[in-house]
């Protein structure tokens, strides 16, 4: 079989597909070295990147009627559309909001990334916990990173607006129609129509989407639940520890020694507590980011039936008109335009789409793979440490019973 | 992984002393010569390879179990496990073993052999016997007797309380233990002729009650002190270290949840099929890997469970002087009334309260010759006290001698031994941590070889 599935291999071993060999020992650099190789790789597309935007830096801010918390934006392009090189604007989740409806409604045939729930339930999540508001910065880059990449939705206008205007607030009151000519068209277009068939790669695509957030559900479950066992476990390290102390207080010449594993499991708890920290921050929000994208993409893929659904209902009516060689109608001519570019637009969203969650994907569960490397060796380290302490020899004390007397 | 037991090459003279038949305060000077010698001869090492004196080197080891059936006391029928005993002769010249003795005993004689030791060399820090009953189970392990792992772990433990008596410069030399090794027939009745249920000590049975000792040894209030105290933070070291495996154990299972997901997630893609399989894989590998660690870790656990049951045995030994001191000083108490009484009726002053000082000043004066009598009487109290009380005083610093002899190797022994478990603790987190690191890591690079496909 091939030569990595036996687990003691060296990693030096192993030779990548195109000739490359991993740098260094097993150590978890070699993997994340890996891992940036790859990244490297998919980059390299041609795409000559001339727009780039960050977010960063939250603030909270407390006013009479509320308090909230606003993340800096930073935009750097080269691209005509933008009047200055760089923008440095200051927006809060609620604008987020307006940004992505915005997009649906005038990018209708394109998938709009998700955003983080809006939602909390107050009392259990703290808003203004650090985590928490680091979490949600990091989703919010990332969507905002996706519209960057995608060559149609990041000429959009309400983007543009959204990156650079002082106030967007003027912008929000305005409530400037800057619909596309296909969003105003799809707009339009109305249910009730029932589609006869779905073409075979919508309804792959469908059907795949369900599965793959039935999986990633289930996912999320079981991480959660393993989160939900290591809490407790830790809970009963850090009981385990300090027992150790204790002892060492009874004793003489055990005492260094006990009060080294109880040190040593202090550190290892610790250490768990880091790892499940990052599960509960990076690797549970893109789980649920997916699942959400996934609902997204479902109704883009019903709005694209529906416009196919009218278009042959129309069809249909034209020819069920006894006519000779009826000529088609230009409002007919019309849906089928816009059946054709929603089909274009989507199919190659889609690609797009598979191709960033394979990324994603990958970074995601190597990332935690690695998380779970560096657990191991800080306590294989605190472990290490402790060898020569246990080992130390004590003077020799010579029997008391010698005495005779 | 192995208990850290003693060396398990051990002397034995054939003809040893006979158990004591006199009195419990120790064997006197001569145990405690021999005991100086084994230990100078031992010193940097165990005691048990060095004592060069004995004829030859024996082996001792439980090698089997075995579940057997029979008839009890009261001609009902009963299930119990029955141990095999090997005693090997180790020839010096070539290191060969030969089988010289092989015998089954049951869990309830090794107790016998236990109450027996206990009484007869009560200055010695018995080796205890490993536990009658599971405790201390995380949810995993039965709490059954029958149960095949706890059999096993109490034939190791019970191997190692044997090993520990033979490698004793005192324990291994008694006649009732090397019949226990040789004589299967008749060597509960054997014991029992020895009458050493009726020299026990009763009130050393019961745990809690406290005499008023006005002059115990402060070493030994101290160590009994420390044994309280050992014992309690075992107790609670073992409680915890159980629930702690539990919940290690759930965390490790509910990654097996992963495997089958990953499976169903792989097949409906394409490019990332592959490397969901293996992950999916080596996620079932990872679940399954906690059973080995924590049957490992049991043998930690049974190596601090000795030593928790050994606190005990300290105890009993700092038990019989405070029950001997208070012995002392209630018969001095006793002494120093008798002559009070007799200092008073020789000088006709009446301090002490007596029923005979009382009835004296109710019915009148008694005659000369009736005080006489009296003081003649105790007189002869007096001297039997005062012989008893030299004698008892003779026994009690004997005791004393020896036990603390004792307890000082028990001490060298505790520390090296717990000193190894620590060790061996420390070693198997390290492999464990080193498995597991190298599991994820290779995984790692086989999903990132298979997206890189």
């Amino acid at each position: 079989m091939s030569p990595w599935s036996n687990w003691e291999t060296e990693t030096k071993d192993l030779i990548l597909p195109n000739g490359g060999t991993p740098a260094g020992t097993s150590s978890p650099a070699s993997s994340s070295s890996l891992l940036n190789r790859l990244q490297l790789d998919d980059d390299i597309d041609g795409e000559t990147r001339d727009l780039f935007v960050v977010v960063d830096d939250p603030k909270k801010h407390v006013c009479t009627m509320e308090t909230y918390i606003t993340y800096r934006i930073t935009t750097k392009s080269t691209r005509v559309e933008f009047d200055l090189p760089e923008y440095s604007v200051r927006r809060r989740y609620q604008d987020f909001d307006w940004l992505r409806s915005k997009l649906e409604e005038s990018q209708p045939t394109h998938l709009i990334p998700p955003l983080p729930e809006k939602f909390v339930v107050k009392g259990v999540v703290d808003r203004f916990s650090e985590e928490f508001v680091e979490t949600r910065r990091k989703a919010l880059d990332k969507f905002l990173k996706r519209i960057t990449d995608h060559p149609v939705l990041s000429f959009n206008e309400h983007f543009n607006i959204f990156l650079t205007a002082k106030d967007l607030n003027i912008y929000k009151k305005q409530g400037i129609a800057l619909l596309t000519r296909m969003g105003e068209s799809v707009k339009h277009v109305t249910g009730g129509y029932k589609l006869r068939t779905r073409p075979l790669e919508f309804a792959a695509i469908g059907d795949y989407l369900d599965t793959f957030a039935l999986k990633l559900g289930t996912i999320d479950r079981i991480a959660q639940r393993i989160i939900k066992e290591e809490i407790e476990y830790l809970v009963e390290l850090r009981e385990y520890g300090p027992v150790y102390s204790t002892w060492s207080a009874l004793e003489g010449e055990l005492a260094e020694p006990l009060e080294g594993v109880s040190a040593c499991i202090g550190n290892c708890s610790t250490a768990l507590e880091e790892l499940t920290d990052d599960m509960t921050e990076d690797f549970l929000p893109v789980l649920r980011e997916y699942i959400l994208y996934s609902d997204s993409m479902k109704s883009v893929l019903k709005k694209r039936d529906q416009v196919q659904a009218e278009y042959e209902a129309k069809l249909e009516a034209v020819a069920l008109r006894k006519e000779d060689r009826p000529k088609v109608p230009a409002d007919v001519e019309k849906c089928q335009d816009r059946m054709e570019c929603f089909n274009a637009d989507l199919k190659a969203d889609m690609e797009r789409w598979q191709n960033n969650k394979r990324q994603d994907f990958r970074q995601l569960l190597m990332g935690m793979a690695d998380k779970n490397i560096q657990y191991y060796e800080k306590c294989l380290m605190a472990w290490e440490s402790i060898i020569p302490l246990l080992q130390e020899k004590q003077e020799a004390k010579f029997p008391v019973t010698a005495v005779l007397s | 992984m192995e208990q850290a037991t003693p060396d398990p090459e051990r002397q034995l003279q054939p003809a040893p002393l006979e158990p004591l038949g006199r009195s419990d305060a120790g064997l006197g000077v001569t145990v405690d010569e021999e005991a100086e010698r084994a230990r100078e001869e031992g010193s940097g090492g165990d005691t048990m390879t060095h004592n060069n004196f004995w004829l030859k080197k024996i082996e001792i080891s439980v090698s089997e179990a075995e579940k057997r059936t029979g008839r009890n006391a009261m001609n009902m029928q009963e299930t119990y496990t029955a141990y095999l005993i090997e005693t090997r002769s180790v020839e010096h010249t070539d290191g060969q073993s030969v089988l010289t003795d092989s015998l089954w005993r049951r869990y309830s004689e090794f107790e016998l052999l236990r109450n027996y030791l206990l009484v007869y060399y009560p200055h010695i820090v018995v080796p205890p016997l490993p536990e009658k009953r599971a405790e201390f189970v995380w949810h995993k392990l039965s709490a059954d007797n029958m149960d095949p792992d706890f059999v096993e772990r109490r034939r190791i433990g019970l191997e190692n309380f044997l090993l520990r008596i033979a490698s004793h410069p005192i324990l291994c030399r008694d006649k009732i233990f090397y019949l226990f090794l040789t004589q299967e027939g008749n060597w509960k009745e054997t014991v029992n002729e020895t009458g050493f249920q009726l020299k026990a000590d009763s009130r050393l049975k019961a745990l809690n009650a406290t005499f008023r000792v006005k002059n115990p040894d402060k070493r030994f209030t101290d160590l009994k002190h420390y044994s309280d105290e050992l014992q309690s933070v075992i107790s609670h070291l073992l409680r915890v270290r159980a629930r702690v495996a539990d919940r290690l154990y759930g965390v490790y299972k509910v990654h097996g949840n992963y495997g089958r997901v990953f499976s169903e997630w792989s097949a409906i893609e394409k490019e990332m099929g592959d490397g969901l399989q293996s992950a999916g894989h080596h996620m079932d590998v990872y679940a399954s890997s906690i059973d080995d660690i924590l049957e490992d870790e049991e043998h930690y656990a049974d190596q601090l469970k000795e030593y928790l049951f050994y606190a005990e045995a300290l105890r009993a030994v700092c038990r019989k002087h405070e029950l001997m001191q208070y012995d002392l000083e209630i018969a001095a108490q006793d002494l120093a009334s008798k002559k009070q009484q007799c200092e008073e009726l020789a000088t006709g002053t009446v301090r002490t309260f007596s029923l005979k000082g009382m009835t004296t000043k109710l019915f009148g004066q008694e005659t000369p010759e009736q005080r006489e009598a009296r003081i003649k009487v105790l007189e002869e109290q007096i001297n039997e006290g005062e012989q008893q009380l030299k004698s008892k005083n003779l026994e009690g610093r004997e005791f004393v001698k020896n036990a603390w002899a004792d307890i000082e190797r028990f001490k060298e022994q505790k520390n090296r031994d717990l000193k190894e478990a620590l060790i061996s603790y420390a070693v198997m987190q390290i492999s464990m941590c080193k498995k597991l690191s190298g599991l994820h890591l290779v995984w790692t690079n086989s999903y990132l070889c298979f997206s890189a496909l």
